[in-house]
């Protein structure tokens, strides 16, 4: 038995499994229509997620290339970054695919005895994982980044309005007398 | 609910999926990142609201009034007596769901009590307890709950999980608005003591100086000459901005964080230099200087007593109308709202713009015109030279804000505007604009720091449809038309599609006008070299 070629044959029903499986890891009112709606945009959710996991699946079978890996990661992984899922949980959708694996080929390979095949694929899932382990802590980064980007638009608004307020009243710019600042102490 | 800490025997327990939770249970968590702090005490004492003390949501005790169930329950009871509508939506739903998929903080998170019926029924059930019949006998039956501090809390986590935005209503066959509902959810919090900080400070700060930022006037005015400066470094042209001027035709409303704020501030660039170019005879209020409307993200009473403010400025100065900014729930207030409030605003005349003799019928009752209607007669009046080209580093797309769309149905004039200053506009898909936009996800007070995971959620739906003309179009510029996008869109953007720029829509305006006396451009109003003159900009 090839294994690839059994995933490559079986892509269909392992792809569909896997996207359910991922589906299962929203509450229940909300996966059938994560799992139903076509609409990218009504539904842009369960659509980056069909669209990107093909792309893994068809470059876990072929080449692995890095960056077309690391981009569809990116794209489902910068959703569940700010969903409500701890760091586990968000990245937990890789592993899932070792499940759809086993459950649509798991008779095959043990009729075959084909666990050295089996060790050898899932090794490259393992690879995606640790990739979307990055990509996850890159988004929580983004996202704390942004959220210090509005403070310090907020703490550079006040500023301003002191400073206006400072010229309004004549008070000395510490720049522009130094030492002033000691006087104005408490 | 304090923050939660694993025990060891938890920390293996990866879960691939969700337990299933019956919505009847409240049953909330309080995530950093996933909401917003509480009003602080000073806040609430400035406005004479009940409970003032400071508190956290994710603290156990929220240091409620000994009576707070009975308080909840005369409030829900006065509010059925006095809005029709809120009864009605109580027991109109069928809960057929038409709604359900139409949320985009469902749609981004997928949890299901962002569904809008079923944020409702957090309500809903608590009315059906305590006022029907089948609620009191059947109890869980009929969908009836009693209330306990853990419903007040989901309900705080909740109607603070919902922009006002009534994309769902849209939807619903019987016209339910939900935002309607949120709003009740709302009031009944703050009777016992429970405001969001970002909506309350707000509050105190336009209650004390006239705006959200809490500028006062003199701020206020050294702003609006700052603008001036830069208009004149990019134009050469001397702009006079009149402030508290009485006898002034037109009283000129807008955010205060179009003075105050990136990139609003090029909006405001636009205004005056748009006023400077057609003589209009008009002046600001450094006393009236905000035109969006928080206390309207609070209760009814609280958005009355803010919009009042203004009809009493123009009341002082003996403006003939007002003219409003581009700002979102300032006109949802306006249009919707402020005749039962305030109205009828019988001591100002019915608009008419002086430079074309158009009449604004549609604003007869509360005298106050869209800044977009404005423009938009203008250039089709031929009252404005403009040059579209100096946009052309713009490929631009247009986000439909929730209230004007949704709103007031201001859905062309802005196109038009567009249309006539830019010579490169995409639309986004049919489902993701006009009456079915998808909001920001910020909006309705829940647009502060510490709630931006939420946010983030909540606006993807948004942002899809921008990447999708960014991608397809090469679109590098979001433009719109309220003062609450222009401030949240960018760092949801600089998440989702950190290629493309937010701008109000007279921005590009001022950069297309082509002024009486002005010096060769050589820059945009972001002091950016226009397309063709990189290199001459410090000329």
């Amino acid at each position: 038995m090839d294994l690839g070629q059994a995933i490559s044959q079986k892509k269909a029903a392992i792809l569909g499994k896997w996207f359910r499986l991922i589906m299962d890891t929203y509450p229940l009112d909300a996966s059938g229509f994560l799992g139903r709606e076509k609409d990218r945009f009504a539904n842009p959710v369960g659509y980056t997620i069909s669209r990107e996991i093909e792309v893994l699946y068809d470059e876990l079978l072929q080449d692995m290339d890095s960056e077309k890996l690391a981009a569809s990661l990116d794209s489902i992984i910068r959703i569940r970054s700010v969903q409500d899922y701890p760091p586990s949980e968000a990245v937990s959708f890789v592993f899932l695919l070792k499940k759809a694996i086993r459950e649509e080929l798991g008779d095959d390979i043990s009729d075959n005895q084909a666990y050295a095949d089996l060790l050898a694929f899932e090794a490259r899932i393992d690879k995606l994982a640790l990739l979307a382990l990055d990509i996850y802590t890159k988004c929580r980064e983004k996202i704390h980044q942004i959220r210090l980007n509005e403070v310090k638009t907020e703490t550079e608004r006040a500023f301003r309005l002191l400073e206006i307020t400072r010229r309004m009243h004549d008070v000395p710019d510490a720049e522009e007398h130094p030492g002033d600042g000691e006087n104005l102490s408490p | 609910m304090p923050e939660e800490k694993l025990k060891p025997e938890e920390i293996l327990d990866i879960s691939y999926t969700p337990p299933q939770k019956d919505w009847i249970k409240p049953d909330v968590k309080f995530k950093k990142g996933s909401f917003g702090y509480a009003a602080q005490g000073k806040h609430l004492k400035y406005l004479d609201l009940p409970n003032p003390r400071d508190w956290r949501p994710q603290e156990d005790d929220w240091q409620l009034p000994e009576d707070w169930e009975n308080i909840i329950v005369k409030g829900i009871k006065e509010r059925l007596g006095k809005n029709r509508a809120f009864q009605l939506f109580l027991d109109v739903c069928v809960r057929c769901g038409a709604c359900a998929d139409k949320c985009h903080f469902f749609i981004g998170s997928g949890d299901p009590k962002n569904m809008p019926v079923m944020r409702t029924e957090l309500l809903r059930s608590v009315y059906r307890k305590n006022f029907t019949m089948a609620g009191k006998i059947l109890g869980k039956l009929a969908g009836a709950r009693d209330l306990s501090v853990d419903v007040i809390k989901e309900w705080y986590y909740y109607f603070y999980q919902c922009t006002e935005c009534r994309r769902c209503s849209v939807f619903c066959p019987y016209g339910i608005d939900t935002c309607e509902i949120t709003m009740m959810g709302r009031e009944l919090l703050s009777l016992i003591g429970i405001n969001a900080n970002w909506v309350t400070e707000p509050v105190a700060n336009c209650f004390r100086t006239g705006n959200h930022l809490g500028v006062p006037p003199h701020a206020f005015k050294t702003s609006i000459d700052s603008a001036l400066e830069d208009i004149e470094d990019v134009t050469g042209i001397k702009v006079d901005a009149p402030i508290n001027k009485k006898g002034a035709e037109i009283l000129f409303i807008t955010p205060s964080a179009d003075y105050f704020a990136l990139p609003h501030w090029y909006t405001l660039m636009g205004y005056l230099m748009l006023f400077h170019e057609i003589g209009l005879d008009y002046t600001w209020s450094a006393y009236a200087s905000e035109g969006g409307n928080f206390g309207f993200f609070q209760s009814a009473e609280m958005a009355k007593r803010l919009n009042a403010k203004i009809y009493a400025e123009a009341k002082r100065l003996g403006v003939k109308w007002i003219l409003g900014g581009e700002c979102g729930h300032m006109w949802r207030v306006i249009h919707q709202y402020m005749d039962t409030y305030n109205g009828p605003a019988d001591f100002m005349e019915e608009p008419v713009s002086p430079i074309t003799g158009t009449k604004f019928e549609n604003a007869r009752s509360t005298k106050m015109v869209h800044i977009c209607e404005f423009t938009a007669d203008l250039i089709h009046n031929n009252k404005l030279k403009l040059d579209p080209s100096r946009n052309d580093k713009w490929r631009l797309t247009f986000h439909d804000s929730c209230n004007t769309s949704r709103g007031m149905g201001l859905l062309e004039e802005p196109r038009y505007v567009i249309n006539n200053t830019c010579n490169n506009f995409f639309e986004m898909p049919d489902n993701t604009i006009r009456e079915r936009t998808f909001c920001c996800g910020s909006g309705a007070g829940l647009g502060s720091d510490e709630n931006m995971e939420m946010r983030l959620r909540g606006g993807f739906p948004r942002a899809n449809a921008v990447r999708y003309v960014h991608e397809e179009h090469g679109v590098n510029l979001l433009s719109c038309i309220c003062a609450i996008d222009r401030a949240t869109l960018p760092p949801l953007l600089e998440y989702w599609v950190p290629e493309v720029q937010v701008s109000g829509v007279h921005e590009l305006v001022g950069n297309a006008l082509v002024m009486k006396g002005e010096k060769e451009r050589t820059t945009d109003l972001r002091g950016e070299p226009l397309n063709g003159k990189e290199g001459q900009e410090d000329v």
